[in-house]
């Protein structure tokens, strides 16, 4: 009981402090559309080429983005010694950290996932694709949540980490990125997706048992730094 | 004067011979007894396996000469993932048991383990050039060792990112136990995702059953390999040992026998 209530207080303050800073919700979002963008620009406006090649660009830029958000996961936690007061209270550190994520997720995911559609249309992708697209983000991008989590957890104490994070990560992302951009294709070639589908979720499940207790020990070594 | 880590207790011969493992006076000197028989055996290996791979093994009936190279990219290849292995599990120990020589053994593996998956890429796409035509195919084995580089190149990054050497050490040895989680499931996703772009398009590296002559200096090599491995963790270990036990008093009385 008292950890439930532990959970949803501080998930709900971690909602309040991103929508104090409203730039934490807006930032991924505007990098995921400029990324997208750039792509038809770098390739040429032919619709059969970018109808081919929309699963990649979604999925790398969504990966781009959630990187991007990742890093200031723990950032300002860590700086105000927030993070420290977490790591010494008696409640179970992988569940607090599995809130600080769930809300990181939300914050930073789920707007991502309504702009998705939109710019899946201008690539051409057909309603049937649109809404598999929807599923594998919705399943996908929380692996990158709390698998980015882990990452962030090991870099947080280091000053400049951006690069080193991006190395940390993004050979984690591959699964992910392989998954999720082959179930779109395959949708979009009208065949079925549930095996892609059942493989994300269960990727899902592995990054949400396991991931948290990383993370925590991973805090545990940075704060004590 | 030998000063185990943690007190051995009297629970068993095991947990007192793995405390005095741990102690690194004693792995010191008994690494530096083991050190010239294990170069002796590499030397043996090394010398049969070479001469048994280039010039008794009988040239491939489809690639000629060119397949020799697989006496050295197998190895590394195989070692390539045998040693993130090794890293990982010194890594629990490292976590669990907090003992520094795991520690030690883990931040020396990563170089090693880097430098073994560089050798199975070159030696790997050196052998793609008359096998496929191109220096790089995007072939699952190939890109799951790609990325196996990358993460070998995070551990190292990561070590040499933290100042403290034992936090380092303890981030080193979680990162390492999300890889080997992680390592099957990246291995199989690209596999999966190689076989559905690529289909048979690609002449894999099937294993028709492999000619006794051949294989014989195949196994000889990687042996060979395995010995090299365990040579140059020792070395390593033994001076990142030194390294952190510089002032400890049993260094100092080293430098002073070498000395005199």
């Amino acid at each position: 009981m008292q950890e439930t209530n532990a959970f949803t207080t501080l998930l709900k303050r971690d909602f309040m402090v991103a929508f104090r800073h409203r730039n934490e919700i807006f930032n991924p979002l505007l990098f995921f559309s400029l990324v997208t963008l750039l792509f038809p620009l770098g390739i040429g406006p032919s619709p059969t080429l970018l109808q081919t090649i929309a699963p990649g660009i979604l999925w790398v830029a969504a990966l781009l983005a959630a990187l991007l958000a990742a890093d200031n996961l723990f950032r300002t936690d860590y700086e105000d010694g927030t993070l420290e007061q977490l790591v010494l209270s008696p409640q179970p550190l992988p569940l607090m950290v599995t809130a600080k994520v769930l809300a990181h997720w939300l914050v930073s995911a789920v707007p991502l996932l309504l702009l998705a559609p939109v710019l899946a249309v201008s690539f051409g992708l057909d309603a049937h694709a649109i809404g598999v697209a929807e599923l594998t983000l919705l399943l996908g991008t929380p692996v990158l949540s709390f698998v980015g989590a882990i990452g962030v957890a090991l870099t947080v104490s280091l000053k400049r980490s951006g690069m080193l994070l991006a190395l940390l990560v993004l050979p984690l992302y591959v699964p992910v990125l392989i998954f999720g951009s082959n179930a779109i294709d395959t949708a979009a070639a009208g065949l079925p997706v549930s095996g892609q589908l059942y493989l994300l979720a269960a990727l899902l499940v592995l990054a949400v048992t396991l991931a948290p207790v990383a993370i925590a020990a991973a805090l545990r070594m940075s704060v004590s730094q | 004067m030998i000063k185990t880590e943690a007190a051995p207790s009297n629970s068993g011969l095991f947990k007192l011979w793995y405390h005095r493992m741990a102690s690194p006076v004693w792995f010191y000197r008994i690494s530096g007894k083991l050190l010239p028989w294990l170069w002796a055996l590499f030397a043996v290996l090394l010398v049969t396996g070479l001469y048994g791979g280039l010039v008794t093994a009988p040239a491939d009936y489809q690639q000629g000469d060119s397949f020799r190279i697989i006496y050295v990219h197998v190895p590394a290849a195989w070692l390539s993932m045998f040693v993130y292995m090794v890293m990982a599990v010194s890594g629990a120990i490292a976590l669990i048991w907090r003992i520094k020589l795991a520690e030690m053994v883990l931040v020396s593996c990563a170089p090693i383990g880097a430098s073994f998956t560089f050798i199975a890429l070159v030696t790997g796409s050196l052998w793609g050039k008359p096998m496929w035509g191109t220096w790089w195919v995007w072939d699952a084995r190939m890109t799951s060792e790609l990325i196996l580089l990358f993460l070998y190149l995070g551990v190292i990054g990561l070590y040499s990112a933290i100042e403290d050497k034992r936090m380092a050490s303890r981030a080193v040895a979680i990162l390492a136990l999300v890889g080997i989680v992680n390592i099957p499931i990246i291995h199989y996703s690209v596999e999966w995702w190689n076989t559905l772009h690529q289909g048979a398009t690609v002449t894999k590296f099937d294993k028709p059953s492999i000619h006794i002559d051949m294989l014989i200096p195949l196994l000889l090599m990687a042996g060979a390999f395995k010995v090299f491995f365990a040579i140059s963790l020792l070395l390593r270990t033994r001076n990142e040992l030194l390294e952190r036990e510089l002032p400890r008093k049993w260094v100092k009385q080293l430098v002073e026998e070498n000395d005199g």
